[in-house]
Order: structure tokens, then sequence, then C-alpha cells
């Protein structure tokens, strides 16, 4: 049976374990990847544009010897003659060995894995989920902090449509000992099914706020996000919400030595230049590390055999 | 007083709210069977003042686990020699398909074409259904 990467939740604790693991082998000894995926193909599917997760997803499996095909926006896919996802999958089943789709559509992902043959990761899905970027900021988390239990999470900005933002909280909501600092504007917060389903029933502590500065102090991660434009059916919501939170190196002195920052990328303003410099500043890390954890997995999904 | 023949064998779908028979009969799709079936509107109800009931003659197999999700307050008797065999406790489903659709402006199904619409049970006790696509959770209209 095909296995799928749709929702962080499709792989169990273990599974996300076993694919950090080999996430950090990878790092640490890249050529021995380096011709795991030799005369495999990746085709990345991708309706809506996108830089960092596109070219993690190709560098991933060029870093293997394996090649890549596809498409960049869904202009030129046969998506603007009317083509359905179904039935482009069934089309790029016939070419590839797994492919990366990214669709403005909420779960369109999950559609094409229902006739789907290869392994279909879901590379990003409208405002809903985006698990690769999940396995990125846990290994992220997990290598500066050593752990992804016990820990004092803080996420803020766009927590309604930050799809990333639902991913983590169901996944980290799996280790023991998480509580979770939830800070944005009111319009923007989590949505409630993520709190009455996902929080409240597995008793995860957690807080909603709108101040960053009073939060900064308790944090072991803050993790940023950006008010996505393109989520707004309303320009004038957008305009009077995008510069909710700006960090700064100034609110940076609220926080520990050891919190560190995450953000999803791409960053628009929500934190100033001159937090880059900043030890803590973790989201570059983030980026190389999801071209790693997107190696792990595409192994892993295809079955390859890794070395000992 | 009209008067309807009571079965010898058969189904009763009684209780169900007045004026919402036609939509059960349509969900069951029940043109479709080769049986006598009578739709009753608006009759007298000690319990709810008006009821529709439906009646189906015959031993018929119907898919009736979606009346669990329209109202839980229909209830279902099996006749048989003419008298109730059984009395059919209505569940929710844990799947619902192409009864009711997605609202999400984002949800893939607004699209695609020959999409089913598929709703899944995540909470029996506030009797919750979302979309298996986008999440989405179905809001019932308000009565």
């Amino acid at each position: 049976m095909v296995k799928h990467l749709i929702d962080p939740l499709d792989l169990s604790v273990s599974e996300i374990n076993d694919l950090l693991d080999l996430a950090d082998k990878i790092s640490a000894e890249p050529q021995k990847y380096a011709h795991l995926c030799d005369g495999k193909k990746l085709a990345t599917l991708f309706y809506e544009p996108s830089t960092r997760t596109r070219l993690s997803f190709e560098t991933a499996m060029l870093n293997m010897g394996g090649s890549v095909m596809g498409f960049h926006s869904a202009e030129t896919s046969s998506a603007t003659k009317g083509e359905s996802v179904a039935d482009t999958i069934r089309v790029v089943s016939c070419f590839a060995d797994i492919c990366a789709m990214r669709h403005p559509k909420e779960g369109a992902p999950r559609r094409a894995a229902h006739f789907s043959k290869i392994p279909v990761i879901n590379a990003g899905d409208g405002g809903h989920q985006h698990p690769t970027q999940t396995l990125t900021d846990l290994m992220t988390i997990r290598r500066k902090k050593g752990r992804l239990h016990d820990l004092t999470i803080g996420l803020c900005g766009d927590l309604k449509f930050g799809r990333t933002v639902h991913s983590l909280i169901k996944s980290l909501a799996r280790y023991p000992g998480i509580r979770f600092v939830l800070i944005s504007p009111e319009e923007l917060r989590v949505p409630g099914y993520i709190i009455e389903e996902v929080l409240q029933p597995q008793h995860i502590p957690y807080e909603e706020g709108t101040s960053l500065e009073a939060a900064l102090p308790r944090l072991d991660i803050l993790y940023m996000t950006r008010v996505q434009k393109e989520r707004f059916f309303n320009e004038e919501d957008y305009v009077r919400l995008k510069d909710s939170y700006v960090l700064t190196s100034e609110k940076m002195k609220l926080a520990g030595p050891e919190m560190y920052v995450l953000h999803p990328l791409p960053r628009v303003n929500e934190i100033a230049l001159d937090v880059d410099d900043d030890p803590r500043a973790a989201y570059f890390d983030q980026v190389q590390n999801g071209v790693y954890v997107r190696q792990a997995l595409i192994l892993k999904l295809l079955g390859v055999k890794l070395p000992c | 007083m009209l008067n309807i023949d009571s079965l010898q064998t058969g189904i009763v779908i009684d209780h169900i709210q007045a004026g919402t028979s036609m939509r059960i009969y349509d969900l069951l799709q029940l043109e479709k069977l080769d049986c006598c079936v009578a739709v009753i509107k608006n009759a007298r109800s000690s319990k709810f003042g008006r009821k529709d009931i439906i009646k189906i003659e015959g031993q018929v197999s119907v898919d009736l686990d979606v009346l669990g999700f329209i109202d839980p307050n229909i209830t279902v008797n099996y006749i048989e020699n003419g008298h109730i065999a059984e009395k059919k406790a209505l569940k929710l489903p844990k799947y619902i398909k192409n009864v009711i659709s997605c609202k999400n402006p984002r949800c893939i199904t607004t699209i695609e074409e020959g999409v089913d619409q598929v709703f899944q049970l995540c909470d029996e006790k506030t009797r919750r259904y979302r979309c298996i696509y986008c999440e989405q959770e179905y809001k019932r209209p308000t009565p």
C-alpha cells in the first residue's frame, strides 16, 4: 500500500522521531546518502507559487542523485484547461516515483492521494496543512532545545489562516509537557476546533493573548508568522492587521538566552532585520533543516534501503 | 381521514419532523425502489404536534444510517407479520456521503469535478462533522 503524507498526524510520534533521527544522520554525513535515489524522479506539482518549499524538495531529491520535474504555477499546468487534480495525479503517477503537491485549495493533496499510485506529499494546501514544514519546525526545535517535550511554545501572528501553526500545534500536542501561548489579534485567533478538539481533550495547557511582550520572558520557542495577504478576502482587513506584531532586537531583550525564534518564511516585516544577527534567530537554520528532513521523508516514502 | 393500510412486512420511518419527509425520500433514493412507498405528511403526533411518516412495503434493503445524522428523533420500525419486529436505534454514521456539502470556498470540493462530498464524524457528543478534505466543520442550519 502506498504511503502518503497529507496531514502531520499521518505520522506517529515514533515515525516522526525516526525521520528526525534520519535527517540528523543525513546532515552529519550527506555523502553517504548522495546516490540513494539514483534513477528516481520527484514531481513537484505546484499550483501556487512557492520558492522555499519547492526548491527545498528539489534540492532534497537532487542531493540524493534523483531528478525532478513538474510545474511551478497553475498557469503552466493543464489546470488552465480544466484538468482535475484526480486526472493530473493519474498521469503523473505514470511518470514519477513520488510527488510533492502545493495547491491553493484545501484538501487537494488528499484528493490526489485517493487516485495516486505513487506517494503524495502535501507541500501546503491553502490555509489548511503543511506537514513538511512541521517536520522542519520539529527538527529545528529538537536541534536547538535538545528535546520536543517539556517546552513552552509561543505562536504569534496569524494563527487563524496559518497552516504551519495548525500543523505544529497538532504535532507538538502529542509530546508530554508542552504548553502553548497563543498570541494574535482577536480576528486571527487559532480556529476553535484546534482548541476544542486538540488542546482541551488532551488537557494541554494553553493561553490566548494579544501581548507578545508579556509572553516573551516565559517562552522556550517563539514561532512568528506572517499575516498572509493571500488568505484575506478583504484588503482592508489585511491592511489593518498586517503590522500587528513586529519582533525587534529591543523586544528580544525580554526573552531568555535560550529562547529561539522560528518562522516558516517568507518574512515580510514581522521580524525586524536587526534580529537576524541574534544567535537565537533560528529561521534560516530551519531552511537548511528542511532539506534534510525532506530527504529523510523521500527516502522513507520510497522505501529506499538505508545505509548502515 | 386519510387511510393508509398497515404493513404486513416493511419499514416504518416514524417521527420525521413535519415537512422534511421528501428530503429523506430523496436522500434514501426511495424512488428507485420497486415497491409501495407511502409518504404521509403532517400526521398528528402526540409528541410533536405534527410529524411525517414514510412507510416502505416489503423486504427491502435501505441504508438508513444517514437518518441518524438528519434527525436523532426519527424512529425506525421493522414490521413483520403486521407487528413491530425490531426498533432500530439511530446512530450517528461515521461518514456521510453526498448528503451535505462543504461551504469552505477554499475547499477542493468547490472546484474539482466528480468529487464526492464526504464528511467524517469527529465528535459524537457535539455531533460535529468535518469535511474529509479541508476539515471545515459542517454548521447545521439553525431551525
